[in-house]
């Protein structure tokens, strides 16, 4: 005797348009297609590679943090250290330089240290079990407050030939595009790759959906929180070389407020504030939204603080429309 | 004899051998004058650390106090500067109204939207310290702009005592009466101590958290039009940063980040330490670069002998359950 089934099991969920036209990806791909038309719209400029090209030198360092950052928030935790370990990796930089070190010496001096801020700040939250939210609040004022007692009022403006290459160059003449802005490309396909097609990369998402669950399923939370700060701590390092390479320059208030602006690409990008949930494709498109969104701005004249302002609604408008929209359908 | 073990008295103590370690090194510290103007300078800390302690209760955080505090002393600026005439109290009603509108434009994207509070905050951390510079159209307002009256009041003494003092006494012995011995103070510790039990005890906590923000903009609010009138300038970049130093104070008073632990006494103690050693370092001739480094310093000390007393053993109420833990341990 031969019965219909009852139901079918699927072996995975039905395809459903609204599953893509509701993810955030895509409402952030909407909202940079947006930002593109309208700036296209208001300044003949906008829309020009040359331009388009140039606008990346000014936030491409900050996205370069903004990858591993994405990491770190996934896991429930937060750096809010990055614009000052900047500051101590480029002051690094600067006194090596003042005894003669090579440009590459000198990129790999401000990589290590950057990476031993992360350690220093991974420890204490990790080993000591402290909330990673005010460990880096205080390293915040210390990394900086070190750069400040060596500098005082002074700059290091003095930097080996060459030295200015990778910060100032470009890697290709056409369709122009400049090493700062490939090596963020590259990353972003590394970190892309790493978080959504690699085992360890499942493993963050685990800990940051419940990392006590996580730590009972045998994932080493803390180990890998540890190296989630070093991580980010590295490429602090990283965009210090790039930035310190760009501006020539080293001042205490290298990179002030930084923090600010990376973790709003991040957050922008659709990760989570509580861990779990984000995609390095979001954290990308949120970068090409707010560097885009920023030179239409600047293209016409918009004061930098006005800016600011527009940045802030759109978080904040960004992170509310969704859930204003889901209580009223 | 329970006050001496707690961690205030802790605290006092530091802060004491601190005051006198430095009084040693310069007896002059702890003169009347120099001790009095120090308790004047920290009275904004003293106040807005109270206010960012109430929400830290709640687990939530303010960023955007600083920002508040910058705009409301703009708008109370350019009030009393349009409208010489009107008397101060009522430029003071006006800025802890305005103040107390922001922080609840904060409260219900926090409360009714549940966005995480370190999201919303950080967007209207950029709007509000933006919106200094449109609604002034970029301007500085110097004291030469503003009324005498409104100059010359945070320069009056009431029975021999500053008026900034008397603010501060105020705020301090409201914010003790508020959070020891009402209702609603009270369940700020209980919703920050645990969120679904106090909703289970029938804590409306979406309108206990809108009050509180609505609360801590409003000291906001008062601190802004003080701050403008004291330092006789209003512009864009007034009190930039200063959130930190506030949050910075509650984590050394004790005031746990994880939300239900805190004491009026703390904060006050943690503010007064953070102006001890600011007031401290110019009378030791220790360069003020230092400052920073060194706060960032007691920031990561503080935080971590504060986690250690955190980790307490649970309460073991039934005496089975003590004798069985005695024998294990």
């Amino acid at each position: 005797m031969s019965t219909a089934p009852r139901y079918e099991v699927l072996d995975k969920a039905a395809f459903r348009w609204s599953d893509i036209l509701l993810r955030w990806e895509f409402i952030l791909a909407l909202l940079l297609l947006a930002v593109l038309a309208v700036g296209t719209w208001i300044s003949p400029y906008f829309l020009d590679i040359w331009t388009l090209s140039d606008a990346t030198f000014n936030f491409s360092e900050k996205a370069i943090i903004a990858l591993p950052m994405a990491l770190l928030i996934l896991t429930r935790e937060i750096d809010l250290s990055v614009a000052a370990i900047i500051s101590l990796s480029s002051l690094a930089m600067g006194l090596c330089a003042g005894l003669g070190f090579g440009p590459v010496p000198l990129a790999f001096i401000g990589i290590a240290v950057g990476a031993m801020c992360g350690f220093f700040n991974g420890l204490l939250v990790t080993r000591l079990g402290l909330p990673s939210i005010v460990v880096t609040i205080g390293t915040m004022s210390l990394f900086r407050g070190i750069a400040q007692v060596v500098l005082g009022d002074q700059a290091v403006t003095t930097y080996p030939a060459g030295f200015s290459t990778i910060g100032q160059g470009y890697l290709l003449k056409w369709p122009p595009m400049a090493y700062s802005f490939a090596l963020f490309l590259l990353l972003a396909l590394a970190f892309g790759i790493f978080l959504s097609q690699t085992a360890t990369g499942r493993k963050i998402y685990a800990i940051g959906n419940n990392p006590v669950a996580a730590q009972f399923s045998g994932i080493r939370v803390d180990r890998m929180k540890l190296m989630l700060f070093v991580l980010t701590g590295l490429m602090a390092g990283l965009a210090a070389f790039l930035l310190t390479s760009r501006i020539g320059s080293t001042r205490p208030n290298i990179a002030l407020g930084w923090e600010l602006e990376i973790i709003t690409m991040v957050i922008l990008g659709g990760v989570s504030i509580s861990g779990g949930t984000g995609t390095i494709g979001g954290v990308v498109l949120a970068v090409f939204v707010l560097g885009f969104a920023t030179l239409a701005l600047s293209l016409i004249n918009v004061p930098g603080i006005v800016i600011s302002v527009t940045i802030g609604c759109l978080l904040i408008v960004a992170i509310a429309l969704p859930i204003v929209l889901r209580r009223i359908l | 004899m329970k006050f001496l073990r707690s961690r205030e008295a802790a605290l006092a103590l530091i802060v004491l051998a601190l005051a006198i370690a430095v009084g040693i090194r310069a007896p002059v510290f702890l003169g009347i004058d120099s001790l009095y103007a120090m308790l004047v300078d920290t009275s904004f800390l003293f106040m807005l650390a109270l206010a960012q302690m109430a929400i830290i209760l709640t687990r939530g955080i303010d960023l955007s106090v600083a920002s508040n505090l910058a705009l409301t002393g703009m708008v109370a600026a350019l009030f009393a500067a349009a409208f010489p005439g009107v008397p101060m109290p009522f430029v003071l009603l006006l800025s802890i109204v305005v103040g107390a509108g922001l922080g609840l434009v904060n409260g219900g994207l926090v409360a009714y939207l549940n966005i995480p509070p370190i999201v919303v905050t950080l967007g209207t951390l950029a709007i509000y310290r933006g919106m200094i510079f449109v609604i002034a159209g970029g301007a500085w307002l110097t004291s030469d702009d503003m009324s005498p009256a409104f100059v010359a009041f945070p320069k009056t003494t009431l029975l021999g005592i500053h008026i900034l003092v008397w603010f501060a006494l105020l705020v301090s012995g409201a914010f003790y009466l508020f959070l020891n011995h009402s209702a609603v103070g009270r369940s700020l510790y209980a919703i920050g101590g645990n969120p679904v039990a106090a909703r289970f005890c029938g804590i409306n906590i979406p309108r206990h958290l809108l009050l509180v923000y609505g609360l801590a903009g409003a000291v906001s609010g008062l601190c802004g039009a003080l701050w403008v009138s004291r330092y006789g300038i209003a512009y864009v970049d007034i009190a930039n940063g200063f959130e930190l130093t506030i949050i910075a104070a509650c984590v050394i008073g004790g005031v746990s980040i994880a939300g239900g632990l805190g004491s009026v006494a703390g904060a006050l103690l943690g503010a007064l330490f953070l102006g001890v050693v600011v007031n401290a370092l110019p009378v030791i001739n220790v360069s003020p670069f230092w400052q920073m480094a060194i706060s960032g310093a007691v920031i990561l000390a503080a935080v971590i002998v504060n986690a250690r007393s955190e980790k307490r053993a649970g309460k073991l109420i039934l005496p089975e359950a003590r004798k069985n833990a005695g024998g294990i341990a």
